[in-house]
């Protein structure tokens, strides 16, 4: 009775009160992620079938020399470079327009750009699915027959699905990315304009030397998600595709031949081995951005 | 949160000169751009599903076909499981947004309000999740929740994902700008730790829980592939599972998989509109600092 008494006493004091906060963070952590993450890096080096578990050593990383993972390696890389080139330069100009107070409309236009992310992935992959439909009367080939080209196989050409998957992204995401660009811009001290406008400095100059410093912090952020969003692309090109079957891969990423590999066929050891090379990917990533930006370095103070 | 606010208005009235007016149908263009697929998908809900097979999605106005028998086939139980899906989306969406934001900012309050042996360790933890893609350990947590016996149930759905980072992030944010005499004055008062939370700092949260509780209902709402794993009997499919599977080549449940596409934005439109500035807060939480 002393005992419980005392731990009562000790969960109540001020000691304690912390790591009762931070405890379901703690437990989830360890739980949900951790464990798991440990898991992946074991099952690389296992074969994993239900009731024989056997350590293979390297043959699932050797496995991994394999034209099909290639083949996802660069659809996520070309991704992610277009997706670059197109979401980080566009919805910068089209946010200093609309921060301009000569601009009509501003509130409208931000929200109606915002509207497209609102739409589930599934939503949004069956709308450009049937807009990319095969039929000549589909929207797109409609649009291209009016300056007398196709019909076209979209889903079916590799340049025509990457253009489907990025202007997939860049519809959902130019609003979004559009809002971190202005709530950057707006942290930008007027007078800064003010004085420049006195010395007589042309608009290329004034965003050449005050906006586009200033939006560094804000330009590094979009960078550093927009890398990660695209390494880890996958529902949009499976949705694309009934369930992850893209002819000759031509839409597969690094998490969709995961998904394939460790779902579809079992080769839960081979799939795992995908997940830790990407897991390599995304660390590199993630250490060059902290090496050279200090992003989270700042956010912590 | 400075970003929730409306662009700052206009002091004195703006010449309106010819790049205004550019600038203007500049956007008006890009608006139209953008509303286009929704307004297709939109008008294709009104036309039945074998037209749709037929044509191909277009914008034809074809008031010969067009009627509301669509959404009328999705609130009849005997002919689609659309209903089913959508209360299975509401009542997930809901518990897990108030549980998710009930963990996170108790965990969010902890680490603002308290110095702790190991609180900067596991601040990085927080941030480390957020840099790891969660379908990376997709494989092995799928096989910790059979074993805890969660799998096919909304605990397998809502666990792993409890204490998320970005909101943890976010409260941490809001809560480290009130005063921590705060938490003396309740300590005056006679209350315990927990007390002070309950009492003193959630009613003080409000608005940091619009933002964040938007955000959360938004990504619980649409969220597709875990539940995709963990539910594997039909009649507890949500609303994207279940419309993924209307999704086959032949085509023959386009009646109810466009109109209930559809229907499935209104919910969110509609928050939207009521909440604008809560969305923009919670969407732009971890872009900005303090």
């Amino acid at each position: 009775m002393k005992k419980r008494q005392g731990f009562r006493a000790f969960f109540y004091s001020q000691k304690a009160a912390p790591y009762v906060f931070v405890m379901p963070f703690i437990l989830v952590f360890v739980i949900f992620f951790v464990f798991p993450l440990i898991s992946t890096v074991i099952m690389s080096f296992q074969s994993v079938l239900p009731g024989q578990v056997r350590f293979i050593g390297l043959e699932n990383i050797k496995r991994l020399n394999d034209p099909e993972f290639f083949q996802a390696i660069k659809n996520n890389l070309i991704y992610t470079a277009l997706t670059l080139a197109l979401l980080i330069p566009f919805p910068m100009i089209f946010a200093c327009m609309l921060n301009s107070k000569a601009t009509i409309g501003r509130n409208f236009f931000r929200s109606a750009l915002f509207v497209p992310i609102l739409t589930s992935v599934v939503v949004a992959g069956t709308i450009f699915r049937l807009i990319f439909g095969e039929l000549p009367g589909a929207l797109a080939n409609q649009i291209v027959g009016l300056f007398g080209m196709g019909p076209f196989r979209w889903r079916q050409m590799q340049g025509t699905v990457y253009m489907i998957l990025v202007m997939l992204a860049c519809w959902r995401w130019t609003g979004v990315n559009i809002l971190y660009f202005l709530s950057g811009l707006q942290s930008i001290p007027e007078e800064l304009y003010e004085s420049a406008s006195i010395d007589g400095a042309s608009t290329i100059r004034k965003f050449r030397h005050i906006t586009w410093p200033m939006l560094k912090p804000t330009t590094i952020y979009v960078l550093t998600i927009s890398i990660y969003g695209g390494f880890a692309m996958f529902l949009e090109s499976y949705m694309l595709y009934t369930n992850n079957r893209s002819p000759r891969g031509m839409g597969l990423t690094i998490i969709g031949y995961l998904y394939r590999q460790g779902w579809e066929q079992n080769n839960i050891g081979y799939g795992s081995a995908i997940g830790l090379c990407l897991l390599l990917i995304v660390m590199v990533i993630n250490l060059v951005q902290l090496k050279f930006f200090g992003l989270f370095a700042k956010e912590d103070k | 949160m400075n970003t929730a606010a409306p662009l700052p208005t206009l002091k004195e009235k703006p010449r309106y000169t010819l790049g205004t007016v550019l600038r203007l149908i500049f956007f008006l263009l890009l608006t139209f751009i953008v509303l286009f697929p929704l307004f297709a998908i939109v008008l294709a809900s009104f036309k039945p599903g074998t037209e749709l097979l037929r044509t191909g999605l277009n914008v034809r106005w074809q008031p010969e076909v067009m009627s509301f028998n669509n959404y009328r086939l999705l609130f009849e139980p005997l002919e689609s499981d659309y209903m089913i899906w959508f209360g299975n989306s509401l009542l997930i969406t809901l518990l897990q947004s108030v549980l998710t934001l009930i963990v996170s900012a108790w965990v969010g309050y902890g680490f603002a309000m308290y110095e702790f042996r190991f609180k900067n360790l596991l601040f990085t933890c927080v941030l480390i999740i957020m840099m790891v893609p969660m379908e990376i350990i997709m494989l092995p947590l799928y096989q910790e929740i059979v074993g805890m016996k969660i799998i096919d149930t909304v605990w397998g759905i809502i666990l792993p994902f409890v204490a998320m980072p970005l909101p943890i992030f976010f409260f941490r944010q809001y809560l480290s700008g009130l005063p921590r005499d705060l938490l003396d004055a309740g300590r005056v008062d006679g209350s315990s730790e927990y007390g002070i939370f309950v009492r003193i700092i959630l009613p003080l949260m409000t608005p940091a829980f619009g933002a964040m509780g938007i955000f959360i209902g938004m990504n619980c709402w649409n969220n597709f592939l875990w539940p995709l794993i963990v539910l594997r009997t039909g009649s507890k499919f949500t609303l994207p599972i279940g419309l993924n599977t209307l999704l086959t080549p032949y085509g023959n449940n386009y009646d109810i998989l466009v109109a209930g596409s559809v229907f499935a934005i209104i919910p969110i439109i509609i928050l939207f509109v009521c909440f604008q500035k809560y969305f923009i807060a919670g969407m732009t939480a971890g872009s900005v600092k303090g």
